[in-house]
């Protein structure tokens, strides 16, 4: 039987109907239309399905659409802005962090919610929040200096926050920056 | 993959999820954090015909400080939570916790449900072994219990919990005056699981005497079909300095009485000659760590 769930997903609350064995990624990709949220492997092991989910990046591939219920849902459609790229899209960008892109959403997600918590990581700190993201084409030398890049870029005040991620259009949610 | 279909419960207190338990108990799982179980059902390994969700009960989440000095983690704490509590200081715990798994997991990742599920290559129940940790469990028809870590794995995915049993909360004894603790392992590197780790804990009571230690504590995970404790090392390294020569003559006996696991990514001879290596370096990492 379908259960009644509530999520706000990128500062947008959706109501709806869900059977209580669909994922979580299911819901923002068939449901709600957002796929910019991939499956990769669908077992718990690539990363591709990372959102930021009550401000902590987890695995949309393992979590049940209504056990995020009554929860704040960030993906990549909503780190980015109207008028452009979030300064790690950009920085992707510009250190080719990415060659096919199917990996690059999760990858992006992840770093978002390292450097809402850490706004200087090390390259240490920067490949071991990655663990859980992998990469079939780069490398990952420049998934990392991407997110230096990034880091460097948001701490001297430029482009949006990381705590964006959270919510959307900019009202920063506390929570992504815990 | 989705799970077969079933139906869901949440509880929104630990008496609603343990009147759940009782009732549906045999044909129910408690579901966390989902993050060993999830998987499991995606691949149809695991088709319970109900779930209940315990993610939401607050009383289960937190650290706290008992008036002896014990730590006492409610069984929904995260390993995220557990990497950021200051209270959280014993080395082994440094040592496993940045391993397990990777960020996005250990944010949804809970103590309890790693022990409640009981796989036998996890690293938490070695780490809880050799802390000698309790563990608080309560269900409706039997009231609240505490079971020694020591007792409570049984086998593969098996443990002394009742199916309408609840794990509330873990205690962690105060660490002794003189101590020292690591946690080292060979991960399989597709999985991240061990193919041998080992926690040990070495430590001073007021009876010691000398550079001598007499509270040893080695346990091991990933090696037999459930976590266990080298009852044999920790008795041969009693009374002696935890030093290379007796460290040395003490380790050959980490898999004693245990009938070692082989798989394709180790057989019994490799794995039971990595987990000597392991107790060797855990060994080590705690006396290095002597407080």
């Amino acid at each position: 039987m379908a259960e009644r769930v509530s999520l706000t997903v990128n500062g947008k609350r959706h109501d709806m109907d869900v059977e209580p064995r669909r994922l979580l990624v299911q819901v923002l990709r068939e449901d709600l239309g957002l796929t910019g949220t991939h499956v990769g492997c669908d077992t718990s092991q690539c990363g591709a399905c990372t959102v930021v989910l009550d401000g902590s990046a987890v695995k949309s591939c393992t979590v049940l659409a209504v056990q995020a219920d009554g929860s704040t849902v960030g993906t990549i459609e909503g780190l980015t802005p109207a008028d452009g790229l979030h300064p790690i899209q950009d920085a992707f960008w510009g250190a080719h962090g990415l060659q096919c892109g199917f990996c690059t959403p999760g990858m992006i997600m992840t770093a978002a919610d390292l450097l809402a918590r850490n706004p200087d990581p090390t390259d240490g700190e920067i490949r071991h929040a990655l663990n859980g993201n992998y990469c079939r084409c780069t490398g990952y030398q420049n998934i990392v200096a991407a997110i230096r890049t990034a880091a460097d870029e948001i701490r001297t005040g430029a482009g949006a926050t990381p705590a964006e991620a959270e919510s959307g259009a900019g009202a920063a949610s506390a929570a992504a920056a815990g | 993959m989705i799970p077969a279909a079933f139906e869901y419960d949440r509880a929104t207190s630990v008496e609603e999820a343990l009147g759940l338990l009782r009732t549906h108990g045999a044909d129910a799982k408690l579901i966390a954090g989902g993050q060993s179980l999830l998987p499991l059902m995606k691949l149809r390994l695991a088709r319970p015909d109900r779930l209940i969700d315990i993610g939401r009960i607050e009383a289960l989440k937190g650290i706290r400080r008992l008036d002896d000095g014990r730590l006492a983690v409610g069984s929904l704490t995260t390993y995220a939570d557990l990497i950021a509590s200051p209270e959280i200081k014993y080395g082994l715990f440094r040592d496993a916790l940045p391993t397990i798994a990777d960020v996005q997991v250990r944010n949804r990742g809970t103590i309890g449900g790693a022990i409640a599920h009981a796989d036998p290559a996890s690293d938490m129940p070695a780490l809880l072994l050799a802390l000698d940790a309790e563990l608080v469990c309560r269900s409706a028809h039997r009231g609240q219990r505490t079971i020694a870590a020591t007792e409570f794995f049984e086998g593969p995915f098996t443990t002394v919990l009742d199916p309408d049993e609840l794990l509330i909360e873990i205690r962690l004894p105060a660490p002794s005056q003189h101590h020292g603790s690591a946690y080292r392992m060979l991960e399989q590197p597709a999985s991240g699981f061990a193919i041998a780790g080992v926690a040990a804990v070495i430590g001073q009571t007021e009876a010691a005497t000398g550079d001598t230690f007499d509270d040893i504590r080695i346990a091991v995970t990933g090696v037999g079909d459930h976590p266990y404790r080298a009852a044999a090392v920790e008795a041969a390294l009693v009374g002696t300095p935890v030093d290379a020569p007796s460290i040395a003559a003490a380790v050959g006996a980490v898999c004693e009485g245990v009938e070692v696991m082989g798989d394709i990514h180790a057989d019994r001879e490799y794995r039971a000659a990595m987990a000597v290596v392991m107790a060797q370096r855990a060994l080590e990492g705690a006396r290095a760590r002597l407080t």
